[in-house]
């Protein structure tokens, strides 16, 4: 293309800007992203509110604005508030939270999600797992009683339990407080199963954003319009979800729930939607994505079914964003004209 | 190493750079393992802390002592077999005064042994030095090991129980961060620890630079504070 002893700075006329590819902005940057993907979820909080009340809003709004102050205390001046990451990671910590957490709790986890999850590794586009489940999976850790109690859907809006306002530090163990259980752990421990529509509705237990199932649905396919994640990773999640349980299904059935039940319990959907599709977590190449989504599937089944706890979205996911970078090793697509790997002596 | 250092070799400076300026476990990063193993309690920590402090001082005496009479190919075999028996007179006493705390501790008091922070200062420092020299460096360093152990087990101590040297803080509802007082919670808070040594480290050099700056004549100004 240059000719020799031509420099592109002096070559170049008045007026013409030389610039190195690629010429084609796709007009997607990071705050656009960022805001597709609340768009998508502020009908799951509609919906929070509508089942769980005014806690859950509270439980919401602290991990919002949790996660919006860690960002701007570390990173005061430099602007990072305003590609929304830092709402997000709020937003869907505090969607991933028990409705009648104690507000100090959620600010924890807020600042664990962003603190820990993120800015310690160098911020946006650096963390190896995903913010959000870094959150929960410290408060989980940390907090094992309050995170795994659950107040019954459909209470009274102004309702608050005693532990919403739980002093900093302490906690409030009222003995008449309303819990139940998720139909997860029903199924796991009681071995009773919920029946769908009430899953896709949203009117059981369950962490403030996973419940309703059809509108995280609809959500999905809103981003999948927009092109705002791959496809193809909650694809492979519910593919395989689904046939690993249904075969285990089909080998007992009074044993193993049924794969529907599977499918549209608990945290997956929400999971398979928001958490596993984020692209700095997951693997680009499409066969990655593949790999990435079928091996979530597969731990979700194994940890369900077999593991201690009733529900494992959150932990099939951390441990496939440790894999990630592996995945995006080995599953780089082959460019055009270059012999398969290993097969270099035929080329030569 | 710290002979060769720019402060003058005295009994003030090589006590002191144990505890700051070269903290065995927050400037040097050693002694890992009984730093995450045994903080999950302030007790626990002080107990190591201090069978450590008798260890590495015991030790870097004996080998002061005994530097020009160790021959220089066996020298290393020398020094675990003082460290050893140090170990050994560590681990029967604790075990006879505070029963309850050895048996918490288990294998990490014999595991002193190959603590790479004790056979480092006796490498690096005790079989080079003076008597005196070697007693303030042993000190410095086995302080600055202790003063860490204590921290780091008073963090876990406070949110993982909620009260400090077995005594409550914060009354019976408060909600201990579990996490706190396991493995976990040990590596967050010694990355939490040594994010703060770090970022107090950098400011300080950022200050002095400025100084130096605006202090020499003719030279760059400082360079934007921030």
């Amino acid at each position: 293309m240059s000719a020799k002893g031509h420099d592109s700075g002096d070559a170049a006329p008045k007026g013409l800007v030389l610039r190195s590819g690629p010429h084609l902005a796709s007009g997607m940057d990071t705050p656009t992203l960022m805001r597709d993907v609340i768009i998508a979820l502020l009908p799951l909080v509609v919906a929070a509110g509508y089942h769980f009340g005014a806690p859950a809003l509270l439980v919401l709004l602290t991990a919002t604005v949790g996660s919006m102050l860690t960002e701007w205390l570390f990173r005061r001046g430099e602007g990072t508030l305003l590609d929304f990451s830092a709402l997000l990671t709020g937003l869907i910590l505090g969607l991933t939270l028990p409705p009648a957490l104690p507000l100090w709790m959620a600010l924890v986890g807020a600042l664990a999600a962003v603190g820990l999850g993120k800015l310690a590794f160098g911020g946006l586009g650096f963390n190896l797992f995903n913010p959000a489940l870094v959150g929960r999976a410290f408060l989980q850790a940390a907090f094992p009683t309050a995170l795994t109690t659950w107040r019954p859907a459909g209470r009274p809006f102004f309702e608050i339990p005693a532990s919403t306002f739980a002093p900093p530090l302490l906690s409030v163990r009222a003995p008449d407080a309303l819990t139940t259980a998720t139909p997860l752990s029903r199924m796991k421990f009681d071995h009773k199963a919920t029946d769908l529509s009430s899953l896709m509705w949203g009117s059981v237990a369950g962490s403030l954003g996973e419940t309703s199932g059809l509108l995280i649905i609809i959500g999905g396919l809103f981003l999948a319009a927009r092109r705002a994640f791959d496809v193809r990773i909650p694809i492979a999640i519910l593919l395989s979800v689904a046939a690993l349980s249904g075969a285990f299904y089909l080998a007992g059935p009074d044993k193993y729930p049924d794969p529907l039940f599977m499918l549209s319990s608990g945290g997956l959907l929400f999971g398979a939607v928001y958490m596993a599709t984020d692209p700095v977590t997951s693997p680009l190449a499409p066969r990655g994505a593949w790999i990435f989504g079928a091996g979530i599937g597969v731990l979700v089944v194994l940890i369900r079914l077999f593991g201690g706890l009733p529900e494992g979205v959150m932990y099939a996911i951390l441990l496939m964003n440790a894999a990630s970078p592996l995945i995006e090793r080995v599953s780089q697509p082959r460019p055009f004209g270059r012999a398969r790997e290993g097969k270099k002596d035929a080329a030569s | 190493m710290s002979a060769l250092g720019k402060d003058p070799a005295t009994f003030y400076n090589e006590f002191v750079k144990g505890i700051w300026k070269e903290n065995p476990i927050f400037v040097q990063v050693l002694g890992m393992c009984p730093m995450l193993a045994v903080t999950n309690s302030a007790i626990n920590a002080v107990a190591m802390g201090g069978a450590t402090f008798f260890v590495l001082v015991g030790s870097s005496l004996l080998v002061s002592l005994l530097r020009k009479a160790i021959p220089k190919q066996v020298r290393i075999t020398t020094y675990i077999i003082i460290i050893a028996t140090f170990v050994t007179v560590a681990d029967f006493t604790l075990q006879a005064l505070a029963p309850a705390v050895h048996k918490e501790l288990g294998a990490f008091i014999a595991l002193i042994v190959v603590n790479c922070l004790i056979l480092g200062r006796q490498e690096a420092f005790a079989s080079k030095a003076p008597l005196r020299l070697a007693l303030a460096d042993a000190v410095g360093m086995a302080g600055g090991f202790a003063l860490a152990l204590l921290s780091l087990g008073s963090v876990r101590e406070v949110l993982g129980s909620g009260s400090l040297f077995g005594f409550s803080l914060f009354g019976p509802r408060f909600e201990p961060w579990v996490v706190m007082i396991l493995p976990p919670g040990g590596f967050i808070m010694l990355g939490l620890l040594l994010l703060v040594f770090g970022w107090a480290k950098e400011r300080r050099a950022r200050r002095a630079a400025v100084e130096l700056g605006e202090a020499g004549a003719g030279g760059p100004a400082g360079r934007g504070g921030r």
